[in-house]
């Protein structure tokens, strides 16, 4: 077991230098010039250079890379080109937040998601279950930023019940900032929350007929026991295992949803770094977020090991 | 071992049933047709009832239905009563309830392997059981459930607790199967083909622990098979199952020497004899109806070579005497035709 952990740690190393190569050679791809807008209106050809000197553009490129790479292995992805403060220090600033969103969005998913999921298999074929798949369906299908500014219209502007945008960090203000992350997180969870019913929904169908539930009635114990116990128990590998990747999809989405409630998380300084052409902040994002992918994938396999006791011994 | 059992048969005719059902009729959800149509069985203490039949002939679904353990959508009991000493239920609109159920009545399944869940400890699975009917701490319950390990004959039950089930041998895990059915001493056990999935030294070895464990508590057993070696080896009591209806039961002495249904016959003739070696086996012509395509009255009229027009009248068991039972208006054959002995 300790063996398997180790050989997968050992895999994601390539993997991981492998996105930072293509993240780098991506931004090299990309059309204009960042000095350009830094040198400012006159443009002069010693201020250029200067400029190319000192962030090493005359090198190699991939002498560049490792430069970068290496920098980027002592803590330190480069500063930005825009606001001169350095890139951790920007992220530091934003991850909090969009990790804030990410948790409370999926607690939203799980919520709603695991619970219909386990009662449209247990309730297979009938109404509760055809309404069940409508509404996940629904969910799947309706644009996060459809949904978001129809949940401002209302809940905002027509209810004034939630604020429609704005952040308090938690360490200020805590139940206000539950309070303005609520309409976000709703959103973005409700995407998730299809998703997760879905697979809940079949992973649960799978297991019900097995033998071992059919024992545990036998047993004489109650449907609850049997359902959430010995059967959701059972299911739960592969939906453990969404979850831990759904993480992943959640930065992603972050992206809109910042953008719609104008939250100054990791998504909404992404944006904004590609739009102005901020390099190192673009780099440094991707590669953050590209590690935490990897890592989420390695605690999911991780819990595949503490779910399934058959994996354990070997 | 004959006269044992001989004995056994005996003592237990006398006794009052623990458990017994009465006329069940259930049919699957948009079938025409009765999967089991009339039956009748009965246990009583210390007793090894089989329920014998081909594979499809409606035992198991018999089984499952004595438990309750049948999805109420996908199947429709139209008549059946079920009483053991604490109540009775009819069937069609109740079941036995949960409380009963792993407490008076107890189950044992076909497939070992698959029977126990793969997520929890063996100790824990059978401490539940214990739990969910007699309450107390999970210690008072881990410790009966290391006696029953111990009881069903697996060595060094205190570790065995702390494994999983993929951790045992199909024989040692329909042996967890059997200490967790048994762990509330109930009075009756349903064992549903415990022994097909084994390998045959195994079997053997479950079905003296079957039969050591009844002697010893007095339970009775209601053992579904379709092995004749086993009926042979165990049972008290016979009844033989074709196509959803009994049509033959008694001491199995009298049911396996002296025949009397035209089906029962055939499977008998079935039988490689070890005492016969080198006889050519008889087999019962034609395969088994399905179910849409049942005949009406006696199921097997369309495979028997005594069937007559009269047969389409469904045949009722009757008592030839000494409990032996024969569901045929020609029963005993005796009087029609020489059967071959």
């Amino acid at each position: 077991m300790y063996a398997y952990f180790a050989r997968r740690v050992l895999i994601a190393i390539p993997t991981i230098i492998l996105i930072s190569i293509f993240v780098f050679a991506l931004q090299k791809l990309l059309p204009g010039d960042p000095l350009l807008v830094l040198a400012g209106e006159e443009r002069d050809p010693e201020v250029l250079e200067f400029l190319r000197e000192k962030y090493r553009l005359n090198d190699p490129i991939p002498m560049q890379y490792l430069a970068w790479i290496g920098n980027a292995l002592q803590g330190d992805l480069g500063i930005s080109l825009r606001s001169n403060q350095p890139v951790t220090e920007l992220m530091a600033e934003k991850l909090p937040v969009t990790i804030q969103l990410a948790v409370m969005s999926m607690i939203f998913a799980m919520v709603i998601g695991i619970p219909a999921g386990i009662l449209s298999a247990v309730k297979k074929g009938t109404a509760t279950d055809y309404v069940a798949n409508v509404v996940a369906l629904s969910g799947l299908s309706i644009p996060n930023f459809w949904l978001g500014i129809m949940l401002i219209l209302l809940v905002s502007v027509k209810w004034q019940l939630l604020p429609a945008s704005g952040y308090v960090p938690l360490s200020v203000d805590f139940g206000q900032s539950i309070h303005t992350m609520l309409m976000p997180s709703f959103v973005l969870g409700t995407a998730l929350a299809a998703t997760l019913m879905r697979h809940t929904r079949s992973s649960m169908l799978g297991v019900l007929s097995a033998d071992y539930v059919r024992t545990a009635r036998a047993k004489g114990l109650s449907e609850r026991v049997v359902i959430l116990k010995h059967s959701f128990r059972n299911a739960l590998t592969p939906i453990v295992t969404l979850t831990a990747l759904l993480f992943g999809e959640l930065i992603a989405g972050a992206v809109l949803t910042e953008q719609i409630f104008t939250i100054p998380g990791f998504g909404k300084l992404v944006v904004d770094a590609v739009f102005n052409r901020d390099y190192a902040v673009v780099q440094g994002i991707v590669l953050v977020t590209a590690v935490g992918f990897i890592f989420m994938n390695l605690f999911a396999d991780m819990m595949y090991f503490v779910l399934n006791p058959r994996l354990r011994g070997q | 071992m004959g006269t044992h059992l001989q004995q056994e048969t005996k003592n237990t005719s006398l006794g009052t049933a623990l458990l017994e059902l009465t006329d069940l009729t259930l049919r699957f959800a948009g079938q025409e047709n009765d999967v089991v149509q009339g039956v009748n069985l009965r246990v009583s203490r210390g007793e090894v009832l089989c329920l014998v039949g081909e594979s499809g002939c409606g035992k198991s679904v018999t089984s499952m239905a004595l438990m309750g353990l049948l999805s109420k959508k996908n199947t429709q009991i139209s008549s059946g009563f079920l009483s053991i000493s604490e109540g009775g239920w009819e069937l069609p609109s109740e079941e036995l309830p949960a409380e009963m159920r792993g407490n008076t009545v107890s189950m044992i399944f076909q497939e070992p392997m698959t029977s126990l869940n793969p997520a929890f400890r063996i100790g824990d699975q059978i401490a539940e059981v214990v739990q969910r009917h007699r309450g107390g701490s999970r210690e008072g319950a881990l410790g009966h459930a290391k006696e029953m390990l111990g009881r069903v004959g697996i060595a060094n039950p205190e570790q065995r607790l702390h494994e999983y089930p993929h951790q045992l041998s199909g024989g040692m895990r329909q042996r967890v199967m059997i200490a967790m059915a048994l762990a509330n001493d109930p009075k009756v056990l349903i064992a549903d083909e415990p022994t097909t999935a084994l390998d045959v030294t195994i079997q053997a070895q479950i079905l003296e622990l079957i039969r050591d464990l009844r002697d010893e508590t007095g339970m009775g057993t209601v053992m579904i098979t379709h092995d004749l070696g086993v009926v042979g080896e165990i049972a008290d009591t016979v009844a033989v199952m074709y196509a959803g209806q009994v049509v033959e039961q008694g001491p199995v002495r009298d049911v396996f020497d002296d025949p009397q249904h035209p089906y029962t016959i055939g499977l008998m003739s079935a039988m490689p004899r070890m005492d016969r070696p080198g006889e050519q086996l008889a087999i019962v012509p034609g395969t088994v109806p399905t179910i849409s395509q049942m005949p009406e009255g006696c199921r097997f009229r369309t495979r028997c070579a005594f069937a007559a027009e009269t047969c389409v009248e469904r045949p009722v068991l009757t008592e030839l005497g000494g409990g032996h039972s024969v569901a045929c208006q020609f029963a005993p054959l005796e009087d029609h035709v020489a059967v071959s002995s």
